[in-house]
């Protein structure tokens, strides 16, 4: 079946079957910063934005989101070189793995709350997984990214 | 999931029509759960258009949709004022933002999962549940059912009373199941749920029918509300947490529940 998204702003008409979750089809249509993770809806990895709110990609199917706007971090460009400015200056990137994930959760932290403190910051963030860095650098980083008002 | 055919109805008739066609025919509303457990489905019916996603304040009680997101539920301040927000507090606490974006009070209730921490929250809220066929059930009959009504969950009514409210859930990371949670809520009576023992949630009415006979938290004989609950309320043991483990749990936490609400 044929469904239509938007897709960081840009109509995009893609084939699937019901079956399909989000994240294979985005995937399969080469948004590659989408990635896989646990599969199973609990490390956070695979998240996008749906109208502006982050869901898990792996556990939404695609027919779902006709008439929807699907963001992925391409879709925050400006943004996402902000976070990983910061990220980069704080030493809060290893392997990379989990960066468009977590920049989009922590886009989505500054729409919502740019005033968030720390229990805030790590309540919104504690779906995210990160398998390398422990998370201190990280929430340094996403706090000097919160207070940048540029 | 291996899905034959996705169908979003924007009529509740609809929907409960499809549902009856046959027995591999499946309601999906956050679809987080349906993801682990459902393997396969001819037509998997969605609920999104159905306009079962508000909030609505009313006199007397608060009306939540059944396609409501935890989240939402979460921020909504109407909900933090009932009971000390422990419905509010209880889903802050579920997985991530990205899962509470998606799940649904009305998958959470409909699922009966033996781990939920809402369930808990809603008995001593005393929620009614209103269905598209049954029409309005008191949540206490409806865990007492044998098994959960092929219906359609259109709404969930919590009555506005001036309780206070805590709510406690006991788990190893913030992503895991409780071990045992823990909900009070008291106005002119106490009301006590123990969750996830491992067993579902479930009122502990003799212990509170005791409870309700004391004035004050320093009236409290403890070692008869121990001898009370530990008869009423059964534990067991799992990878989380042995009976024994959980049985002192539960009675610390009501301990300091009672202390709080008292
Ligand atoms: C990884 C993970 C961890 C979780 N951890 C916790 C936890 O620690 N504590 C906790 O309390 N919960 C937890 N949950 C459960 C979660 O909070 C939701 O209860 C669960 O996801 C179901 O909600 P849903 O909207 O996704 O329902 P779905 O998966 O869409 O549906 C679940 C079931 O309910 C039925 N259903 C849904 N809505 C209706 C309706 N309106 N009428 C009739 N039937 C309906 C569906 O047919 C299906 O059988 C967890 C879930 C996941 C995926
Ligand atoms: S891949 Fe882990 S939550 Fe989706
Ligand atoms: S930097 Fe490697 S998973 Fe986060």
């Amino acid at each position: 079946m044929k469904i239509d998204v938007v897709v960081n702003g840009k109509k995009r008409e893609f084939l699937i079957e019901p079956s399909e979750y989000l994240l294979d089809v985005l995937r399969r249509y080469d948004y590659s910063s989408v990635r896989r993770g646990c599969d199973n809806i609990s490390c956070g990895v695979c998240t996008v934005l749906l109208d502006g709110k982050p869901i898990p990609s792996c556990s939404m199917l695609a027919v779902r989101c006709v008439g929807h706007e699907v963001t992925t971090v391409e879709g925050i460009e400006k943004e996402a070189e902000k976070i990983a400015h910061y990220f980069g200056e704080l030493g809060a990137d290893q392997c990379g793995y989990c960066n468009p994930s977590m920049a989009l959760t922590v886009y989505a932290l500054k729409k919502e709350n740019r005033e968030a403190n720390d229990e805030e910051i790590k309540k919104y963030l504690v779906g995210n997984l990160c398998r390398c860095t422990g998370y201190v650098a990280q929430h340094e980083a996403i706090k000097k990214y919160l207070g940048d008002e540029s | 999931m291996d899905i034959k055919e996705y169908i979003a109805p924007e009529k509740k008739e609809e929907a409960v029509a499809l549902m009856k066609e046959s027995l591999n025919n499946k309601f999906i509303a956050g679809g987080a759960w349906s993801k682990i457990s459902i393997k396969k489905v001819d037509k998997l019916i969605g609920l999104e258009n159905l306009g079962l996603c508000y909030i609505n304040s009313h006199k007397n009680n608060l009306e939540i949709g059944a396609m409501t997101t935890l989240r939402e539920i979460e921020i909504n301040e109407d909900i933090k004022k009932i009971a000390s927000g422990i419905l509010s507090e209880a889903c802050s606490q579920i997985m991530g933002i990205s899962v509470r974006n998606i799940a649904t009070i009305g998958g959470s209730i409909m699922g009966r999962y033996a781990f939920s921490d809402l369930l808990g929250c809603l008995l001593v809220l005393e929620a009614k549940l209103n269905f598209y066929s049954l029409g309005e059930i008191d949540i206490n009959d409806f865990m007492a059912m044998k098994k959960v009504p092929d219906d359609l969950l259109i709404s969930v009514v919590i009555p506005k009373k001036e309780k206070k409210g805590y709510f406690h859930k006991v788990s190893k990371t913030h992503l895991d199941f409780a071990t045992l949670n823990i909900t009070v809520a008291k106005d002119s009576k106490v009301m006590v749920a123990i969750g996830s023992r491992p067993g579902i949630a479930k009122l502990a009415l003799n212990t509170c029918e005791y409870l309700n006979t004391v004035n004050s938290f320093n009236e409290i004989d403890f070692g008869n509300v121990e001898k009370l609950i530990e008869d009423e309320i059964t534990l067991g043991s799992n990878m989380r947490g042995s009976k024994e483990y959980r049985s002192l749990l539960m009675i610390t936490y009501l301990k300091r529940a009672l202390r709080e609400v008292m």
